[in-house]
């Protein structure tokens, strides 16, 4: 492990040789582009140079469509055959991305590349081109409650960088990239250092078995009218990793089509109809409960630790401005004998 | 990307019989390890894929019994002899062959649940499965809505079986009533003795198994299959999630003593 010290101009420098071997991707603000007028869109893209990395906000989506896009062909087929379809560039990425984003990441590695003693083909072959590049993350963004989660802290990287200013640190952990970060930059000690708390903090229930009178309770019955199952806590979320196949087939070429996936999500009408007409989860607020549970209960009955990373996203992305973190706290509150309210 | 764990292959349609007015059984040609009670995806290009389960199969065989409720099963039925199925699997945990071999075993199904029972019913009448005994309820609708005609002629001259419908229907002269009253007339000299099967739709297997529950029978010889919504079979897409359960990698086939925390 080696530490370099870089003005900004000489990180670009080292970022610019980077991108000779590297596709780099990171948190790209796109003007203009928001859900409300005037504001911006900031989400994972492929960085043209080291000024696109946006590093005052928090990115609205997360970095999974590196390794899930919302939507991907799983194979084309006409009347007799079936092919797969290439990854268009097959190159190594690096990404920038914060710790949460990264334990996030190690949580879809859990779903797709263990459940089921089978890895998906799709996710892996995405998987094992990215090379995590974390950005060190010590002041929390508004939602965050990552300290909460366990999330805030990593070793899972092979790079680990701060940008203060002009100033750059660096962090080499693996050592393929010594030579390029050694010859731009002065020997340092930048060791990165972590959030040790956010404004948000939220109190996990400690219950190995939720109790079956939690399942209907009617804490959950706020959410049948304020949720409207638009599912942007689903997109938004790191570790949402529910898709649904579809088919289609082309206008012009009725006996070729293709098989996708699609992002799916438990808060959306459908996700658990079955032909004809066996249903589960018609209310909103057992949706809630359905999600909570899972990010914060039966995920770390199978796997161990919980799902949600405490990124925030989902409470910064809801229309009806729900909050996850006061749900898991109310969650934890009901547990205890106290208030719903 | 080889052995994509996604892509189905062909199978050959060989046989389709009517069943009722909505429901069919295809045979396709395919040689296959499974066990009663595990599932295919079976799917059609252009259309789409499901989870269905095996209503039967042999050396060389397979079959599955499908309701024409949906836009995939409505296009399925839509096949001749002759054409490709396709299909992936099979699926899941079956039920516990070996616990049930040598058991008093009674088996309740209901409508389209005795389907993914067919399989084992068979391999017990055939004597490829020995039990020292075999109680078998089934329940349907109505009489139109009777699957397995055949079959059910055939398992009602080996074994202690009753067939019922829900309500008394001009024209039929057999038992009437929910499987649930039956079940209740049982006479079970030492309970603990027995292995129970209950599938069928979700509101039955909940009073058909606490019914089992009054007469005695142990939580851990009760054995039930749940239908979900499923995208891929493999314990990825999250559709069939209960509780930390994922339906097609730890079922569909569960103990009871499990199957019962499970709220959806």
């Amino acid at each position: 492990m080696s530490a370099y010290d870089y003005s900004r101009k000489e990180f670009a420098a080292v970022f610019a040789e980077l991108q000779k071997t590297y596709q780099i991707y990171g948190p790209k603000r796109f003007a203009g582009r928001g859900r409300f007028s005037d504001t911006d869109l900031i989400r994972y893209a492929p960085l043209a140079s080291l000024d696109e990395l946006e590093l005052a906000e928090k990115s609205s989506l997360s970095p999974k469509s590196l390794v899930f896009p919302a939507d991907e062909t799983i194979f084309h087929f006409n009347d007799h055959e079936f092919s797969q379809p290439q990854l268009k560039e097959n190159g190594e990425i690096i990404v920038l991305l914060r710790p949460c984003d990264i334990n996030g990441i190690a949580r879809l590695d859990k779903m797709f590349l263990e459940n089921g003693d089978q890895a998906d083909p799709y996710y892996q072959r995405r998987r094992q081109r990215l090379h995590f590049f974390m950005i060190e993350c010590r002041e929390s963004f508004e939602n965050c409650f990552c300290v909460s989660m366990k999330s805030n802290t990593t070793d899972n990287y092979e790079v680990a960088l701060r940008f203060a200013g002009d100033r750059v640190a660096a962090q080499v952990k693996d050592h393929r990239y010594a030579g390029l970060f050694g010859q731009k930059g002065r020997a340092g000690s930048f060791s990165p250092e972590f959030v040790s708390g956010n404004d948000k903090q939220v109190e996990l229930p400690t219950v190995e078995t939720m109790p079956a009178e939690m399942f209907n309770h009617k804490m959950w019955e706020e959410y049948d009218s304020r949720c409207i199952a638009c599912g942007r806590c689903n997109t938004s979320c790191v570790t949402c990793s529910c898709f649904s196949t579809v088919d289609l087939f082309y206008a012009d070429s009725r006996q070729c089509g293709e098989r996708r996936r699609v992002w799916d999500g438990c808060h959306l009408d459908g996700f658990s109809d079955m032909a004809g007409g066996h249903s589960f989860r018609k209310n909103k607020g057992e949706r809630m409960r359905f999600k909570t549970f899972h990010k914060i209960y039966d995920f770390r009955k199978r796997f161990g630790f919980d799902m949600c990373v405490g990124c925030g996203r989902c409470d910064d992305v809801c229309p009806e401005y729900i909050s996850f973190s006061s749900c898991i706290n109310k969650l934890s509150r009901t547990l205890k004998g106290g208030s719903d309210k | 990307m080889s052995g994509n764990p996604y892509q189905p292959f062909p199978v050959k349609i060989t046989k389709i019989v009517s069943e009722s007015d909505v429901e069919f059984t295809m045979t396709v040609d395919a040689s296959l390890d499974m066990v009663p009670g595990q599932f295919f995806q079976i799917s059609l290009p252009k259309i789409g894929e499901a989870p269905i389960s095996i209503s039967n199969y042999g050396k060389n065989w397979l079959q599955f019994t499908i309701r024409a409720v949906g836009r995939l099963t409505g296009a399925i039925q839509n096949l001749r002899v002759g054409e490709n199925l396709f299909i992936r699997g099979p699926y899941g945990h079956g039920f516990p062959v070996e616990k049930l071999a040598n058991s008093d075993l009674i088996i309740v199904a209901g409508g389209s649940g005795v389907a993914p029972v067919r399989p084992l019913i068979s391999q017990i009448v055939a004597g490829t499965l020995p039990v020292k005994s075999l109680k078998l309820i089934t329940g349907f609708k109505s009489k139109e809505s009777i699957l397995f005609t055949e079959d059910i002629q055939a398992w009602e001259q080996k074994c202690d079986m009753t067939l019922t419908i829900d309500k008394p229907q001009e024209g039929w002269t057999g038992d009437t009533g929910l499987v649930t009253e039956h079940i209740r007339r049982l006479k079970l000299d030492l309970p603990d003795n027995y292995q129970v099967i209950v599938v069928g739709p979700p509101v039955m297997m909940k009073f058909a198994t606490a019914e089992f529950r009054l007469l005695g029978i142990p939580v851990e010889n009760i054995w039930v299959s749940f239908e979900r919504l499923m995208s891929c079979g493999l314990g990825k897409c999250g559709h069939c999630k209960i509780d930390s359960t994922y339906i097609c990698v730890d079922g569909p086939v569960m103990n009871l003593s499990h199957a019962a925390t499970l709220i959806d």
